[in-house]
């Protein structure tokens, strides 16, 4: 299990790994990339999943059961708002190729 | 297999920082979220056999829950058009933010009746246990903070705030720009009375690490939540993109804090670069307007200020779309602006046609986007390709800029703040200072506008009655359809 100081290791390094990464984007991608960056922290649906599997007792399921579907919406939402914005961003000749096999 | 579990986090982790790099350029980013998805996929099916999960009846729980509101999302993502997906992504991040506080939840009422639960065992035990044992068994587990450990139960705690906060706020968001709600100031002074119940959810979140009952939690939770919507209630329009990124990076921040207290590393991760990257995203889109985040937070844009900003002399000089298209059609170089008043009319598909039509007769036409045009930075770009825009015609606003005493008509179209001199010229105006589209030195401006209202901050627009500006008062979509039947004819 990641404890203390590892912990303020990660914080650290994953702090910065976000900064880089989005500091050379376009100005036209700064919306996927939002809806981007809103779909990965989804990933929160992992940690509502632990939380309802060990709930025991009414109190605890129904507010791990909340939370899942949140956590779902926004992995599930998220992913597919981003990809259809991005759908957008196709090359000239991916558009060409699709509407050849149509 | 817990073994198994921790590597498919790491891999996903490695995947969702791929994903957003390959996000980051417009060549590679398709690939970029389909990689993070299959991070996703990859993370939900190893948490199944996480060695935490017990109970069928949670299994059960956890699949109809995915499956519902998976579905649900899946459905209402692929149907909304695209001009509405601003509020889509805070719809979204706000779930994000309420599952984060709703995970904080459950672990804080778990602590608590542990404790409940000890004090149970202490009293069955007395008889048993001298009586210092007992006493050193308590002191260790009576309150949340102790029993959790002092790091698991601040972050936990933090992470909740900041959650709830980012839930409610984005719910409040989500209705403005989805034209639900309109108000911008719940109760009179609202900024003390938001003062006031910041001071006291973090009274309450401080109370709630020494607590030993549920009660103060759920205080805690309920003001946080109300805390979110006072938050965001008196953020005018045109602020929001900002607002929703701010909200975003919370969110982000807030799935790390309770990935800390989970102990999953997955979490953590994802939940801090999306932190840090939402963050550096809000100070671009802050900078853009050229307000520091502080004024767009707390200075309430667009509500008291309606009558700040002097008032413009002459008046507004109507067009027919006749002429207009004549204005257009016989010139060298026609520059379009366009803003969020082109979204709402889905006039992109019909813009696009006119600027083809404008091509054939060898004008050449240019594109200028203003960095927050519309209701996110980059907004009119994802409108502009979707109708088929080449990248190659779209000009960010520093580019376009300097071409614009060479350009014979400017095309406004549904755009406002972004293009009134008073930000450059009027130091009492409440936009002063943003940088603008400088469409003011073009030969002539034609302002395609439903009618003679003030922009989103509320200010009066004193391009709208210089002297080499024309208004076609008209929705953005139908004025296009008209420039076009003229056009052809010409």
């Amino acid at each position: 299990m990641i404890e203390g100081l590892i912990a303020l290791w990660i914080f650290m390094l994953a702090a910065f790994t976000g900064y880089e990464v989005i500091s050379r984007v376009p100005v036209i991608l700064h919306t996927p990339l939002m809806s981007g960056s809103n779909f990965v922290h989804g990933i929160v649906l992992v940690g509502a999943m632990v939380a309802l599997g060990e709930a025991s007792g009414a109190t605890e399921q129904l507010i791990g059961f909340i939370a899942v579907i949140l956590a779902a919406g926004n992995a599930v939402g998220g992913y597919v708002v981003t990809e259809r914005m991005l759908e957008m961003f196709k090359t000239k000749d991916e558009q060409n190729k699709k509407g050849g096999q149509e | 297999m817990n073994t198994v579990v921790q590597l498919c986090y790491f891999v996903a982790a490695v995947l969702f920082i791929l994903g957003l790099k390959g996000m980051s350029s417009p060549r590679t980013a398709r690939k970029g979220i389909v990689w993070a998805g299959i991070g996703m996929v990859l993370a939900t099916v190893a948490t199944f056999f996480h060695p935490d999960l017990h109970h069928a009846v949670n299994y059960l729980l956890i699949i109809l829950a995915i499956a519902v509101s998976g579905g649900l999302a899946w459905w209402s993502g692929k149907r909304v058009p695209m001009t509405d997906m601003p509020q889509m992504v805070a719809l979204y991040n706000g779930m994000g933010g309420g599952a984060a506080a709703a995970i904080g939840a459950v672990e804080l009422f778990k602590a608590v009746s542990q404790i409940g639960a000890t004090s149970a065992q202490q009293l069955a035990a007395q008889k048993d246990l001298g009586l210092e044992q007992v006493e050193q068994f308590a002191a260790g587990h009576s309150h949340v903070g102790s029993l959790l450990g002092a790091d698991h139960a601040v972050l936990g705690i933090s992470g909740a705030l900041i959650g709830a906060v980012a839930f409610s706020g984005s719910l409040v968001a989500w209705a403005k720009l989805d034209g639900r709600l309109h108000r911008n100031q719940l109760l009179p002074a609202q900024q003390l009375v938001n003062l006031g119940v910041f001071v006291a959810t973090v009274l309450f979140a401080i109370l709630s690490y020494y607590t030993d009952g549920s009660a103060v939690i759920i205080v805690f939770f309920v003001l946080a939540l109300v805390f979110g919507v006072f938050m965001a209630i008196p953020i005018g329009g045109a602020d929001m993109p900002v607002v929703i990124s701010l909200f975003n990076a919370l969110t982000g921040l807030a799935v790390g804090f309770e990935g800390y207290l989970l102990g999953n590393p997955a979490m953590i991760i994802a939940g801090t670069v999306v932190g840090a990257a939402g963050s550096l995203l809000t100070q671009l889109m802050a900078k853009a307007m050229n307000r520091p985040l502080t004024n767009v937070l707390f200075s309430g844009f667009g509500t008291a200020t309606a009558d700040a900003g002097s008032d413009p002399e002459g008046e507004m000089k109507a067009i027919q779309a006749e002429d207009a298209a004549i204005m257009m059609g016989y010139a060298n170089q026609v520059v379009i602006a366009p803003g969020y008043g082109m979204a709402v009319a889905q006039a992109q598909h019909k813009v696009w046609e006119l600027v083809e039509l404008l091509q054939e007769r060898d004008v050449s036409v240019k594109f200028a986007i203003h960095p927050v045009a519309g209701r996110m930075p980059g907004h009119m770009n994802v409108l502009l390709a979707e109708a088929g825009v080449p990248y190659d015609l779209i000009y960010d606003m520093e580019e376009i800029n300097a071409e614009f005493d060479r350009t014979d008509v400017v095309v406004v179209i549904g755009a406002n703040d972004v293009v009134n001199p008073a930000a450059k010229n009027d130091p009492s105006s409440p936009i002063y200072g943003m940088p603008i589209l400088d469409v003011a030195a073009a030969h002539n401006v034609i302002v395609i506008k439903r009618g003679k209202g003030k922009g989103f901050s509320g200010v009066e627009n004193h391009l709208f009655f210089a002297d080499n500006c024309r208004m076609l008062f008209n929705d953005g979509q139908k004025a296009a359809g008209e420039l076009i039947q003229v056009l052809k004819k010409l």
